[in-house]
């Protein structure tokens, strides 16, 4: 089971990052960042773990993984953030949401809508925390580290 | 240092990263970066979603460029980056930088359109399967998400209207689907409908209207995010029409 959820993570974040046009030589690493976002949300909503708290840390460990990936591959981070922040887009409470207001039940529409507010909120909230680990990274504590990342680089990407 | 020269450079691979979709405040680091590093000390900058800002010093006159047409093309965005990476490290002159961006900006699209229909179809029916869809859905919302995304290509090749054509192609998505339940191909309509809806999703704009807010680029991160809303809403009432019909 979670290992199809593996798969299917991959081909849509790596799908995602074609419609955007990603370069073709990050493309996996696309897939993987989709897929380790969506791996972490998985395992902690199957262990009942609130799907607003699930999905604050799913974007963490996305937007850490994005900043180590957009300084080995030398590329704007924004291409590794997208593909990763796409899955955990609360696509599926807004379709219920906009479902029930159709339908006349306000009370359950106002319901999900908000839940869906606060996943968008905590998606938000753990790209901020992105900003924050590249300006921990940029400080001085970290230029080892940097430097390291940087030797791997693709040179004259 | 030929003014004229650095001002065209800056705005170029300015207007080639805004057109393609980047951060505002990447925009204006990036052409911050080549101005420097082409000796003016002062440049000013200033990006928003619709237009540019350049001038040389704070004194000097206002250079200005009008965006109407803005796509997602991150390839662009990074090769971008990349030249002014190289310039900043003085590997390339000012001609050659404007050479090389002028060759960017003629650059079609990294992946032809049919590639990017499959994997927009084949994004959707991983979604139905993320989303709990059994893997009957897989095909229909495969299909349906195909559809969608062609659909809303071609709507926003004939109108120019962004939202229209993203109302339009939720409401074929819905009807698809409706469609594949109907003959007994699909099982749960609402799992091939999320699933076929996602490729149309402002996933960047709400990235880059989040990342703009946090650099302090509150016009930019405002209007994206508007513009993320708007979206969201066509995408919403295009589905809301089909249980309206159906």
């Amino acid at each position: 089971m979670i290992f199809e959820q593996l798969v299917t993570s991959f081909v849509a974040a790596a799908g995602f990052a074609i419609i955007f046009n990603a370069p073709k030589n990050v493309l996996i690493q696309c897939g993987s960042v989709g897929m380790i976002g969506w791996f972490v949300y998985t395992v902690l909503t199957i262990n009942r773990v609130d799907a607003v708290v699930a999905t604050i840390a799913a974007a963490v460990v996305v937007a850490v993984t994005s900043q180590v990936f957009a300084k080995w591959f030398r590329t704007p981070i924004i291409i590794f953030n997208v593909s990763g922040i796409i899955p955990l887009v609360p696509g599926g409470l807004a379709y219920d949401a906009m479902r029930n207001f159709v339908g006349n039940d306000y009370d359950m529409a106002v319901q999900l809508a908000a839940r869906a507010i606060l996943i968008s909120g905590a998606i938000a909230l753990g790209l901020v925390f992105s900003e924050i680990i590249n300006q921990m990274i940029r400080s001085a504590k970290w230029k080892r580290l940097q430097s390291k990342y940087d030797r791997n680089g693709m040179n004259g990407y | 240092m030929d003014k004229q020269l650095i001002t065209k450079v800056c705005l170029l691979a300015g207007k080639v990263m805004l057109q393609s979709g980047a951060e505002t405040y990447r925009i204006e680091d990036t052409m911050w970066r080549i101005a420097h590093a082409f000796g003016a000390e002062n440049a000013q900058v200033h990006a928003t979603p619709t237009g540019l800002m350049f001038a040389i010093n704070e004194t000097e006159p206002t250079n200005f460029v009008r965006i109407l047409e803005r796509s997602t093309d991150l390839h662009k965005v990074t090769e971008v980056n990349s030249i002014s990476r190289s310039i900043s490290n003085g590997n390339l002159t000012l001609e050659e930088a404007r050479e090389s961006l002028k060759e960017i900006d003629q650059e079609k699209l990294a992946y032809p359109r049919y590639v990017q229909i499959i994997a927009a179809a084949l994004a959707s029916g991983c979604f139905a399967i993320m989303f709990q869809g059994q893997w009957t859905d897989f095909l229909p919302a495969v299909i349906a998400g195909g559809i969608g995304f062609s659909a809303m290509i071609y709507f926003h090749y004939i109108v120019k209207i962004r939202f229209f054509a993203e109302f339009l192609a939720s409401l074929i998505i819905g009807l698809v689907a409706f469609f594949f339940v109907r003959i007994e191909v699909g099982l749960e309509m609402d799992r091939i409908i999320i699933g076929a809806v996602m490729p149309l999703v402002p996933g960047l704009l709400i990235t880059n209207a989040v990342r703009d807010l946090m650099a302090g680029h509150l016009v930019s991160g405002l209007s994206k995010g508007a513009e993320s809303f708007l979206t969201a809403f066509a995408i919403g009432a295009g589905i809301a029409v089909v249980f309206f019909i159906v």
